[in-house]
C-alpha cells in the first residue's frame, strides 16, 4: 500500500492530538465511533440479557415469588427497551459506522463531529436510562408504554420520566445518524460507485436511514407530549380531561413498526454480504434485493395498526391493515429465495460468520410464518398480546437481527480490530446460541396458543404452562452459556497479537481491499469503481489492485474534538434536572446546549492534512 | 388428480398441532387453550390458524428442503479448483417467487376479510344477550343492562346464544380474553368496544386480562359460566331479588362491620350498601374465587384476603383495614351468607 504514515498538522489550534481515554472521547473517526457503538451495545446487552434471565427464573414455576410483580414489570420493560434501543439499533449502527464508509470508498462520514455527538447521546442516554434502577425504579409500563397506565396518575414514580427523556436523548442521536449516513451514502461514494454498484449492506443502511428519518419523529412527538403531561400537567393523554388513549398507540406504532425494519434491514444487509462471500458466488438477484428493501421500507409505514387489531377499530380498518401486513411477505420472500439461490450451486464454507448468516434463513422464515399468521386480523385476536407474539418477535429480532449481528461480528471482526476470532470457539458459541435460542423461544408459540398472556408476572398451576415455561428457562441458560463463550472468545482474541490480515475471507467489497485495521484515512488513494463486487473482480481479473481515482497526495482529515461529548453530557444533565424538577438547572443546561450548538455553527474547523511519506528516507514514524 | 390428499393432510393437522401441544405442554390442552374451542368464534379462529399454518408449513418445508439440500450438496470441497458458476440472477425465477406469495396472500386475505366482518360486527339477532364489561385495576365488573344485575369476576351467559359484550375501562387499558370462546378485545378508557362470543356447551371457561395494566396484571382473571338458558334466567332473577339474612351473632357482627368498614366501596343487592368503588358483592358466596381469581372463595381464602389484600394480590387497591382476627372471622361469616 502507499506509505502515508506521517501526519503533518497544519497551523491551526484544532489539530491538537489527544491521548489515552481522551483520544476516544474526542475522536471523530467513523471507525473508532463504530467500535464504541459495538462495545456499548455489547455492554448493554449484558444488562438486557440479565433482565431476561431474571424474567425466565421468575416464570420457572407457578406462583413463583423470585421477584415481586412490580419488579417483574420493570424487568421486562427494561429488557425490551434495552434490547431495542440500546443493543439492536446501536450494534447495527456500529457496523454501519465501521463499514459503510469503507464499502463506498469514503474517508469518513459527511459530518464526523455530528457522528460523535450521535454516539455520545446514545451512550450517555443509555446510562441515563439505567440509572433509573437506582433512582426510584425503572420504567414499568412495557416498552410500548401505553397510556394511561404510563401517565402520572397510574405511574407516579420517575420510571416513565426516565423512559420519556432517555429515549428522546438517544433518539436525537439516532436521527442525526440517519441524516449523516443519508448524506454520506448519497454524496460521498467513490468515483464510479453508482447506487446499483453499492454492496447490499450499504443499500440496507441507506434504506434503514430513510426509515429512521421518517419513523423517529412520531415517537419523538409522543415522548414530548407525554413529558409535557408528566412534568407540566398537560392533558394530551389524560382521559378524563379529554386526552386520547389511541393517540399514543397510533403515534407509537407509526414509529414502532418501521422500527422493526430499522432493526432487521441491516441484518438483511449483513447476511447478503456474508452468504455470497462464503458461497463464492455473487448475490443472486441484486436488483430485486435492493428493490425488496425499498418496498419493505415503504410498506412498513402502512401496517402499524396490526399492533392494534384488538383495539376494536372495526372490520374495515382491520381488513385493510391485515392485507398490507401480509403484503410484506412478498418482498421478504424474494429475499429468502434469493439467498437460497445464492447458496445453490456455490462452494459453501461453514465459517462461524456463515453459520450465523445461514441460520438466519430458517429462523427468519419461522418468524415470517408466524408473522403472516398474526397478520390475519380475526385470528390475531387470539394471538395478540399472548406468548405467541413473544415467540414471533423473538424469532425475527433474535433469530433475525441478533443472529445477523453476530454473523457480522465474526465476519468484520478482522477488519475492525485487525485480528480473527477463534473459529473453534466460534462454532461452539454458534451452536449453543442456536440451540439455546430455539429451546427458549419455540415453546412460547405453544404457550401463546395455550392461552398464556404476555407480561404476566406469574401463573397458577393447571393451565398446562409449567412445562413449556421450564423448557424456555432451560433454553435461556443454554443461551447464556453460548454468550459467555462469545465473551471468552472476545477476551482471548484481544489478548493475542493482531493478525493484521487484510482479506481473510476472500471478500468482495472495498473494505477488504485496504489494511486491517484500517488507517485513519481509509484509502491512501480513492479507488475507481467499475463493477459491483469491485474488489472481487479486481482479484479475479487483475492483481487485486483497484484502479485509483486520484494521485497520491495530502489527505484532508477532520480534527478531533471533545465538544460532541460535552454537548451530549450537557443534554443529559438537562434531562436529570428536568426529571428531578430542578427547573433552574434544566433551563441553564438547555441554554448551555444551545450555546454549544451556536459555537459549533460559527466555529470553523480547517481539519488537518495527512501527507505522503517523503520517499527518500523522510521522517516517517 | 390427487385431490384426496389435501383434505387428508388438512384433517390431520389438528392432530399434529394437538400432538405437538401435548408433547410440549406435558399435560394436554390447558383449561385456557385456544386449541380447544368451545364456541363458534374460537372455532373460526382455530380454523384460520390451521389454514394459515398448513399453507405456511408447505412453504417452510420447501425452503428447508432446498436449504438443507444446498448445504450438503454445495458445501466447499478440497477438490474444488475452479470457481462455481457465477450466476447473477434469473428474471423468470424471481417472477415465480414473487407471484406465488401473492397468490397465497390473496387466498389468506379471503378468509381474513370474511371473518373480520363476521367476527367483529356486533350481533343483532333475536335472543342476543347484552353484557356490559367494565375493566378495573385489577378486577372485572359485569352489568346486565335493563335488569340492574351487577356482578364481578364471574360472568354468567346462556349456552347457544350470541352474547355482545360492550367493553369499557374505568382506568387503564385492559383486554378481555376467554381463549376457549374467542379472541380478545381491548377495553380502552374513553371508548366503548364490542365483542361477541358464544358458548356451545355449558361449562366454566377461563379468561384473564391480556393487556399490561399494572402490578396486578397477572391477577386479573375471571370465569365465564355458560349455563342452560333456563338456569341463566333463574340466576338473573335470583340476582335481582337477592336479600341478605343473617342468623348467628357472628354473622350479625359481620354485617355491622361491613356497614362500617366496607359499604362505602361495595354494593350488596337487598341492602342499603351501594358503594361503587370495589366489586359488587351480591351473591358473593356463589362465586368460585375471590380477588379476580387470585384466591379460592373459602373461609380461609376470604380471611387471607381481608388480612392484607395487597399481600395476597400485588397492586390490589383495597386497603388493609387493620382488622383483628375476630373481626375477620365475623366478616368472613357474613360474606359466606351472601348466596
Amino acid at each position: 500500500m502507499a506509505a502515508i504514515t506521517e501526519r503533518v498538522a497544519i497551523a491551526h489550534s484544532e489539530a491538537r492530538s489527544y491521548h489515552g481515554i481522551w483520544a476516544w472521547l474526542a475522536t471523530v473517526d467513523h471507525k473508532k465511533i463504530g467500535i464504541m457503538y459495538i462495545y456499548a451495545a455489547l455492554f448493554f446487552m449484558a444488562f438486557g440479557g440479565a433482565e431476561a434471565l431474571l424474567v425466565r427464573i421468575q416464570l420457572w414455576q407457578p406462583n413463583n415469588h423470585f421477584v415481586s410483580a412490580e419488579t417483574f414489570n420493570q424487568l421486562f420493560t427494561m429488557h425490551g427497551v434495552t434490547m431495542i434501543f440500546l443493543v439492536a439499533m446501536p450494534i447495527l449502527i456500529g457496523y454501519i459506522n465501521a463499514i459503510v464508509p469503507l464499502q463506498i470508498g469514503a474517508r469518513d462520514v459527511a459530518f464526523p463531529r455530528m457522528n460523535a455527538l450521535s454516539l455520545w447521546l446514545f451512550v450517555l442516554g443509555g446510562i441515563f436510562l439505567y440509572t433509573s434502577w437506582f433512582m426510584g425504579g425503572a420504567p414499568d409500563a412495557g416498552w410500548f408504554n401505553y397510556v394511561p397506565l404510563s401517565g402520572a396518575h397510574f405511574s407516579p414514580g420517575a420510571g416513565v420520566d426516565f423512559y420519556d427523556i432517555g429515549l428522546q436523548i438517544t433518539g436525537i442521536g439516532t436521527l442525526m445518524t440517519a441524516i449523516n449516513f443519508l448524506v454520506t451514502i448519497l454524496n460521498m461514494r467513490a468515483p464510479g460507485m453508482r447506487l446499483l454498484r453499492m454492496p447490499m449492506f450499504t443499500w440496507s443502511a441507506l434504506i434503514t436511514m430513510l426509515l429512521i428519518l421518517f419513523a423517529f419523529p412520531p415517537i419523538t412527538v409522543n415522548l414530548i407530549l407525554q413529558m409535557m403531561d408528566r412534568l407540566f400537567h398537560a392533558t394530551f393523554f389524560n382521559i378524563p380531561l379529554g386526552g386520547n388513549a389511541l393517540l399514543w398507540q397510533n403515534l407509537f406504532w407509526i414509529f414502532g413498526h418501521p422500527e422493526v425494519y430499522i432493526m432487521i434491514l441491516p441484518a438483511f444487509g449483513i447476511v447478503s454480504e456474508i452468504i455470497p462471500t462464503f458461497s463464492r458466488k455473487p448475490l443472486f438477484g441484486y436488483e430485486s434485493m435492493a428493490l425488496a428493501l425499498s418496498v419493505i421500507a415503504f410498506l412498513s409505514f402502512m401496517v402499524w395498526t396490526h399492533h392494534m387489531f384488538a383495539d376494536g377499530l372495526g372490520p374495515i380498518v382491520n381488513s385493510i391493515f391485515a392485507i398490507t401486513s401480509m403484503l410484506i411477505a412478498v418482498p421478504t420472500g424474494i429475499k429468502i429465495f434469493n439467498w437460497l439461490a445464492t447458496i445453490w450451486g456455490g462452494q459453501i464454507r461453514f465459517t462461524t460468520a456463515n453459520l450465523y448468516a445461514l441460520s438466519f434463513i430458517p429462523l427468519f422464515v419461522i418468524g415470517g410464518i408466524s408473522g403472516v399468521m398474526l397478520a390475519m386480523a380475526p385470528a390475531d385476536l387470539q394471538y395478540n398480546d399472548s406468548y405467541f407474539v413473544v415467540a414471533h418477535f423473538h424469532y425475527v429480532l433474535f433469530g433475525g437481527t441478533l443472529m445477523g449481528a453476530l454473523a457480522g461480528l465474526y465476519y468484520w471482526f478482522p477488519k475492525i480490530w485487525g485480528r480473527l476470532l477463534n473459529e473453534k470457539l466460534g462454532r461452539l458459541n454458534f451452536w449453543l446460541v442456536f440451540i439455546g435460542f430455539n429451546v427458549t423461544f419455540f415453546p412460547m408459540h405453544i404457550l401463546g396458543l395455550e392461552g398464556m398472556p404476555r407480561r404476566i408476572s406469574t401463573y397458577a398451576p393447571g393451565y398446562g404452562w409449567t412445562t413449556p415455561n421450564q423448557i424456555a428457562t432451560v433454553g435461556a441458560f443454554i443461551l447464556l452459556a453460548g454468550m459467555l463463550i462469545l465473551l471468552y472468545n472476545l477476551i482471548r482474541t484481544f489478548a493475542k497479537k493482531p493478525d493484521l490480515v487484510q482479506d481473510p475471507w476472500d471478500g468482495r467489497s472495498l473494505e477488504w481491499s485496504i489494511p486491517s485495521p484500517t488507517p485513519e484515512y481509509n484509502f491512501a488513494q480513492l479507488p475507481l469503481v467499475e463493477d459491483r463486487d469491485a474488489y472481487w473482480v479486481a482479484k479475479r481479473e487483475g492483481n487485486g489492485e483497484l484502479p485509483k481515482a486520484e494521485p497520491v497526495g495530502p489527505i484532508h482529515m477532520p480534527s478531533p474534538s471533545l465538544s460532541p461529548f460535552f454537548l451530549a453530557l450537557t443534554v443529559v444533565i438537562a434531562g436529570y434536572a428536568a426529571l428531578l424538577h430542578v427547573d433552574w438547572l434544566a433551563l441553564v443546561a438547555l441554554l448551555a446546549v444551545f450555546w454549544q450548538i451556536g459555537l459549533q455553527l460559527v466555529h470553523e474547523d480547517h481539519g488537518y492534512h495527512v501527507h505522503p511519506d517523503v520517499p527518500a528516507g523522510g521522517a516517517a514514524e | 388428480m390427487r385431490r384426496h390428499r389435501r383434505p387428508g393432510f388438512k384433517a390431520s393437522l389438528p392432530l399434529i398441532v394437538t400432538l405437538a401441544a401435548l408433547l410440549l405442554g406435558g399435560c394436554g390442552l390447558g383449561k385456557q387453550s385456544t386449541l380447544s374451542p368451545a364456541g363458534p368464534v374460537a372455532q373460526a379462529q382455530l380454523g384460520m390458524l390451521y389454514e394459515s399454518l398448513a399453507i405456511m408449513s408447505v412453504i417452510f418445508i420447501v425452503v428447508l428442503a432446498v436449504f438443507v439440500y444446498s448445504l450438503i450438496r454445495f458445501r466447499a470441497r478440497k477438490t474444488d479448483t475452479e470457481l462455481p458458476k457465477q450466476v447473477h440472477g434469473s428474471t423468470a425465477l424471481e417472477i415465480v417467487w414473487t407471484i406465488i406469495p401473492i397468490i397465497i396472500i390473496v387466498a389468506l386475505s379471503i378468509s381474513t376479510v370474511h371473518y373480520a366482518f363476521a367476527l367483529e360486527t356486533p350481533q343483532t339477532g333475536k335472543g342476543t344477550v347484552q353484557v356490559q364489561v367494565i375493566g378495573h385495576q385489577f378486577w372485572w365488573e359485569f352489568r346486565y343492562p335493563g335488569t340492574g344485575v351487577v356482578t364481578a369476576n364471574q360472568v354468567h351467559i346462556p349456552v347457544g346464544k350470541k352474547v355482545n359484550f360492550s367493553l369499557q375501562s374505568a382506568d387503564v387499558v385492559h383486554s378481555f380474553w376467554v381463549p376457549r370462546l374467542g379472541g380478545k378485545t381491548d377495553l380502552i378508557p374513553g371508548r366503548t368496544n364490542t365483542l361477541w362470543l358464544e358458548a356451545s356447551k355449558p361449562g366454566v371457561y377461563y379468561g384473564q386480562c391480556a393487556q399490561l395494566c399494572g402490578a396486578g396484571h397477572a391477577y386479573m382473571k375471571f370465569t365465564v359460566l355458560a349455563q342452560s338458558p333456563a338456569a341463566y334466567k333463574a340466576w338473573l332473577q335470583h340476582m335481582q331479588h337477592d336479600t341478605v339474612s343473617v342468623t348467628t351473632p357472628e354473622e350479625t357482627a359481620g354485617l355491622a362491620l361491613f356497614k362500617q368498614d366496607c359499604s362505602t366501596c361495595h354494593t350488596i343487592q337487598g341492602t342499603p350498601f351501594h358503594g361503587n368503588v370495589g366489586p359488587n358483592l351480591t351473591a358473593l358466596a356463589t362465586r368460585p374465587t375471590i380477588a379476580a381469581g387470585t384466591l379460592p372463595n373459602t373461609a380461609q381464602g376470604l380471611a387471607t384476603w381481608l388480612k392484607d389484600p395487597a399481600a395476597a394480590k400485588p397492586g390490589a387497591k383495597m386497603p388493609d383495614l387493620g382488622l383483628s382476627q375476630t373481626q375477620i372471622q365475623s366478616l368472613v361469616a357474613f360474606l359466606q351468607t351472601l348466596k
